[in-house]
């Protein structure tokens, strides 16, 4: 897959706060935004302070066409997001885009695919679902956090399948971690796909493994360029050492070395 | 519109403006973004004779001004590039050249031998200067007498324009600079990384996984001008500045200071059309300032 990219000065259309410590930037571009894939990510600028040199990579969220947005949700945790998150409606945003390669939309129609998504990890699957859905699939969306405080943009995902819940402290949907979730159980599926923290993306393809079922991780590994020249993001395969930027984000669980 | 063109060795180039080894890829990494073209050249990432896997992840550590590597070298081989990537190369209108490292003087002579049979590579660049490898790497950069003994290796094999890239983790870089002219080398190339530390203080570990990286970007500017600016006068070979250049105002920095091109490095993570900004850039400068020619501001640094 080798897509064009492009350095645009993308305009702030409008910032929202959708939980106390994210941030969602709906930015918007005069002509139409190039074509995007679930599961690529963005290279954003971050201006004004001499410790955030690098560009942040940012998952792409959702890709509104009817108003020409590209949504990022950005997890406050850092001098590089803090930046972001105080951009206003009609600041300019530099990003490099669309990077890297996405999750796999299945050939035919009426497949099922579980998404699993962890904290700010559910971003990517936003847009994953919208894709998958459009193209005639059935996604369903099991969606973790600790508390309810961390589930996110639920009411988009519902126009896409059915949304499950997780969160450790119960406060919604069923206690415990993703994979405590019934469905695992209860349903079967064609193909996972996650994203969240390492530890749960391990345990999300142990059990997609269990199942005999096709798993799909998008991993964040620290990188500078974003385009496979500096060749810091690497990820160890059966391959060697690939980039994350370039030869992922997503990996198919077979690809990577992790003990599952 | 002044005459950017410059000479290093047997090669010329259009304009001063190369790109750093390690940082730009194959060059084609870059070609959504600007025309590889309107560049003097590209340095394409280090090869050495037998693939090389580099260093465990975490390879990267941001620090304030710039950034840490340790890397190490990763890359398929020599044969891989003369086989896959070089093809590739071909036809472009610009200098494409190979940044060459090794184990031993052997193995660079090899790996500089067999891009020497390839037409279309005008010149090498000799890392005699990584700190992020065990064996050879910088190990042969921080003595005259190592620095030389590779150099000397390698001009027998190879016969084009050779640059050898100096490292600034040395007590008197201009000793080594004498060394290798002395041994022949068409040119200098300075500086590579400077070595350096980052912690994570709640680990109490090294955010890089070899424990030391090389530091890049504007943090290490004027480290970087000040060497170019000794080496250029004790050495009567051309020599190509690189270190933390962000935009032209750097570029014409280290031109002033003595270096006839220059390489941008780090500045392509931040914006990967910066090369085509500082060739403009230098344009305009040399045309509202009169100059009718690059060589006007080459050493033009008064004291």
């Amino acid at each position: 897959m080798n897509m064009k990219k492009y350095a645009l000065d993308l305009i702030v259309a409008a910032v929202e706060t959708p939980r106390e410590g994210y941030v969602l930037l709906r930015l918007t571009h005069d002509e139409t935004l190039p074509e995007m894939l679930p599961g690529q990510f963005v290279e954003v600028q971050v201006r004004g302070s001499e410790t955030t040199f690098l560009r942040r990579p940012i998952s792409i969220n959702y890709v509104d066409r009817v108003n020409n947005e590209l949504w990022l949700l950005v997890h406050v945790v850092g001098e590089g997001t803090r930046a972001m998150a105080s951009l206003k409606a009609g600041d300019t945003l530099n990003c490099v885009f669309p990077l890297g390669n996405g999750f796999t939309v299945p050939a035919g129609t009426g497949k099922k695919v579980l998404l699993v998504g962890g904290g700010v990890g559910t971003a990517p699957l936003l847009y994953h679902g919208e894709t998958l859905r459009a193209a005639g699939h059935c996604p369903v969306f099991l969606l973790g956090g600790r508390t309810e405080a961390d589930l996110m943009q639920l009411e988009h995902f519902r126009r896409y399948g059915e949304v499950l819940l997780t969160t450790e402290d119960g406060s919604v949907g069923t206690k415990g971690f993703v994979t405590h979730h019934p469905v695992w159980e209860e349903q079967q599926f064609d193909l996972v796909a996650t994203c969240g923290p390492k530890p749960m993306m391990v345990a999300v393809a142990r059990m997609a493994k269990a199942k005999g079922t096709e798993c799909e991780v998008s991993l964040e590994n620290l990188m500078a360029c974003g385009l496979g020249a500096c060749l810091c993001c690497v990820e160890k395969t059966h391959e060697g050492n690939v980039c994350v930027c370039k030869d992922g984000p997503v990996f198919n669980i077979n690809q990577l070395t992790w003990q599952i | 519109m002044a005459n950017l063109s410059v000479n290093i060795g047997a090669m010329s180039l259009k304009n001063p403006v190369m790109t750093a080894s390690g940082t730009f890829g194959y060059g084609l990494e870059f070609a959504d973004f600007i025309d590889l073209n309107e560049l003097g050249g590209f340095i394409v990432k280090g090869t050495t004779l037998n693939p090389r896997e580099g260093n465990d992840y975490p390879r990267m550590a941001e620090t304030a001004g710039g950034m840490l590597n340790c890397v190490g070298l990763q890359n398929k081989g020599v044969d891989y590039f003369c086989e896959k990537i070089y093809p590739q190369l071909e036809g472009l209108d610009t200098n494409v050249l190979v940044n060459v490292s090794g184990s031993t003087p052997e193995d660079y002579a090899e790996c500089a031998a067999r891009i020497d049979a390839l037409p279309g590579i005008p010149a090498i660049e000799l890392n005699i200067s990584c700190p992020n490898v065990k064996n050879g790497g910088m190990a042969f950069g921080v003595t005259c007498e190592g620095a030389a003994a590779v150099v000397k290796a390698v001009r027998q094999a190879y016969h084009k324009t050779l640059i050898v890239k100096l490292s600034p983790n040395v007590t008197n870089i201009a000793d080594i600079a004498r060394a290798v002219e002395a041994e022949g080398a068409d040119s200098v190339s300075l500086i590579n990384t400077l070595m350096g530390m980052s912690i994570d203080i709640e680990r109490r570990r090294s955010r890089l996984s070899i424990g030391t990286g090389g530091l890049s970007g504007p943090c290490v500017k004027p480290v970087a001008l000040r060497m170019v600016w000794q080496v250029a006068k004790a050495v009567n070979i051309p020599v190509v500045g690189l270190g933390g250049i962000m935009n032209a105002t750097d570029a014409i920095e280290f031109l002033m200071a003595g270096a006839t091109a220059i390489e941008i490095g780090t500045a392509n993570f931040i914006d990967p059309a910066i090369t085509v900004k500082v060739v403009r850039g230098i344009n305009e400068w040399l045309d509202a300032h009169g100059c009718k020619d690059v060589h006007e501001i080459i050493g033009a640094l008064e004291v």
